[in-house]
């Protein structure tokens, strides 16, 4: 097991460097510069400027430059932050934007879940097709469009919470937890209810119920940690983005979380933040990707890595 | 001898979008105690159904009793309720499946699966039924249960999980055990160790059998008894001597001449003609008639009813009526008959008695 996840994480490295690269030099071709968006410079101090940042040399040195100091855990400086450290900029963010997330997931997941066994046990009724009907309108409707319905309906014409911003302790969190929530809860049902139907029908639940095992056991018990599988496959690349941070949703409640200052970052060509976020980003994911194999052999004893048992 | 499970015109239909499918058409048998009740027939005859009926595992949407019940020690488990029926499942009756490969649960280990039934019916706590499982597997043949009631079923072959299943199944000393093609998926040789180890176990814990196959060779070896059955219906019982050696209806005849033996003379092996019949729409005669060489004029037009052929044997079929004419079955049928006392073609000596 030691050996696999030490092999894990040199492959771990191998991506990020793909990453980081192709990060590079995609954003270089991204017209305009952190200072052109500036505008109200002559040439001259321009041209002073960007000597001072480094950006007049050939983009290889630049590349070998930001790549000598990433090696050594350092992300650069910020352009539009006079000075801040990129680092630092990410991290106080972080807060936010993976409160956000996990609300989001821990509340569609589990709602995900539970509508999908319903749907699963009370096959072809009402029940089933009212959860059916949720996930659709779950995958169906994108998340801005809900978003700006929850603002409407509950802040502005209930005044129950608060329409924006992050001033309002945790309340500021509610309706954009539930914002994101949709999507895990969608994908939740959707793939539950799919795989406990075909669980419920596999010989070893006919032998759990010549058993005697009542209809609550059969479904807990014996069904839904085989049912599992699929779901955790998607939802790790789903959990790694939402507790990132959503660019859409932090941008509709203004948050102040990793996903808006993403999106800024790239409005006003802020290379070292593009580079940061976009690395963070991969390392979480990465390292998700990882956390979800291990998660395969808990559930699954025939996908267990290596046995102590032959 | 006492009987334990009485089945009396059992009717069971299921709901399609075709229609309604008539899979059990009127079934009467009961099973005695100790005894080994074998129930054959093709594909879709109803055998399968019948004692997942018993068990009441059929999908309850879709599937609905039309008459008839299901005596097992004066209780008609046709009536019973869910909660009443997980009682008796797994502690009274329990049952073993056709393919072992998929019938335990991948993710938990045997050790669970096997105490489960334990814990659930008998006043045992976790220790004492982890005792009692460990014994169970030492029983049906499984070395160093010890080690391997912390396993998975990944980590057993074919023919030990199907004897782990049957360790589930014994699990509470069952009145009846229920076997639905237990040795169907296995390889020949796991075949037979299985079938001597369910007799064994038999005659140890004194537990009726049902067994259910469409192997006659099996049918030989464990069965006291034999059902078979055609469309839904017991068209032939007996005891294994009576329909091996003097079977009466033509559909059992059909089966024996496709069994091959070693004595065999003709390289090509007998197959009954046709399809069975579809019981979306069962033919109002009898159901075999229209496979058979025999049938009479009457066959299409009415189900025959019960002939008593002796004590133990019934058949129902029109040839059995006095006014039938007198039929000469298949030559190799004959050669069975000859050595059977009783029946009209024996040619060893009479005795009285």
């Amino acid at each position: 097991m030691a050996k696999y996840i030490l092999k894990r994480v040199f492959y771990m490295f191998i991506t990020l460097f793909l990453i980081a690269t192709a990060t590079f030099f995609l954003m270089k071709t991204l017209p305009g510069s952190p200072i052109s968006s500036a505008s109200k410079l002559n040439p001259t101090q321009l041209a002073a400027v960007e000597a001072k940042y480094g950006l007049d040399q050939p983009i290889p040195v630049q590349y070998g430059k930001y790549m000598a100091n990433l090696a050594q855990g350092d992300l650069g400086n910020s352009y539009q932050f006079k000075g801040a450290s990129v680092t630092d900029l990410i991290l106080k963010r972080l807060g936010p934007s993976f409160l956000l997330g996990a609300q989001g997931l821990i509340l569609g997941i589990s709602i995900g879940i539970l509508l999908g066994m319903i749907a699963a046990l009370r096959q072809n009724t009402i029940w089933d097709y009212g959860s059916t009907f949720i996930a659709i309108l779950g995958i169906s409707i994108p998340s801005f469009v809900f978003a700006s319905f929850l603002q409407y309906w509950i802040a502005v014409k209930w005044g129950v919470l608060p329409v924006a911003l992050w001033n309002d302790g945790w309340k500021s969190s509610i309706l954009p937890s539930i914002a994101l929530a949709m999507g895990p809860l969608a994908t939740g049902a959707r793939f539950i209810r799919t795989e406990m139907i075909e669980v419920l029908s596999s010989d070893y639940i006919t032998l759990a119920k010549s058993k005697g095992a009542t209809g609550f056991e059969v479904a807990f018990k014996h069904a839904f940690r085989n049912a599992l599988i699929p779901l955790v496959t998607v939802m790790g690349p789903l959990a790694a983005g939402l507790l990132t941070g959503s660019l859409v949703i932090e941008k509709i409640f203004a948050i102040p979380g990793i996903g808006e200052q993403f999106v800024k970052a790239i409005m006003v060509s802020d290379f070292s933040i593009i580079m940061g976020t976009t690395l963070f980003f991969s390392v979480f994911l990465v390292f998700v990707i990882l956390l979800v194999d291990i998660l395969y052999g808990i559930i699954d004893p025939r996908i267990r890595l290596s046995g102590g048992n032959s | 001898m006492e009987k334990i499970l009485e089945v009396k015109d059992l009717q069971l239909s299921f709901h399609t979008f075709a229609g309604e499918v008539k899979a059990i058409r009127g079934v009467n048998f009961d099973l005695l105690k100790g005894e080994t009740l074998a129930i054959v027939g093709e594909s879709g005859s109803g055998k399968s159904v019948t004692t997942k009926a018993i068990m009441r595992l059929l999908p309850e949407s879709s599937s609905e009793f039309k008459s008839g019940e299901i005596l097992f020690n004066g209780k008609d488990l046709t009536k019973l309720t869910d909660k009443e029926m997980q009682k008796i499942r797994g502690k009274d009756i329990s049952m073993i499946f056709q393919d072992p490969m998929t019938s335990l649960n991948p993710t938990m280990t045997i050790g669970r699966q096997i105490t489960e039934p334990l814990l659930k019916h008998q006043k045992v706590g976790k220790t004492e039924a982890k005792k009692i499982a460990v014994d169970l597997l030492r029983m049906v043949g499984m070395p160093k249960p010890e080690l391997r009631i912390k396993q998975y079923p990944h980590q057993f072959s074919g023919g030990q999980r199907q004897r782990i299943v049957i360790a589930i199944a014994l699990a509470c000393n069952p009145q009846i055990l229920i076997a639905d093609e237990p040795t169907t998926a296995l390889d020949v040789t796991i075949q037979a160790q299985i079938l001597e180890l369910m007799k064994d176990l038999q005659k140890k814990i004194d537990t009726s059998i049902i067994f259910i196959t469409h192997d006659l060779g099996v049918v030989a070896n464990v069965a006291d008894r034999v059902a078979v059955m055609y469309g839904g219906r017991i068209v032939e019982m007996g005891t294994v001597d009576e329909i091996f050696y003097n079977p009466q209806h033509p559909y059992t005849w059909g089966l024996l001449s496709s069994m091959p033996s070693l004595d065999t003379a003709e390289e090509k092996l007998y197959a009954i003609p046709g399809t069975p019949p579809d019981l979306l729409d069962p033919p109002k005669g009898d159901a075999f008639a229209l496979r058979s060489e025999y049938a009479l004029a009457i066959d299409m037009e009415q189900a025959p009813p019960v002939f008593q052929v002796s004590d133990t044997h019934f058949a129902s079929t029109w040839l059995l009526h006095p006014d039938a004419p007198k039929v000469e079955p298949p030559l190799s049928i004959i050669e069975r008959m000859k050595k059977f006392p009783g029946s009209r073609y024996y040619e060893g000596v009479r005795t009285n008695g």
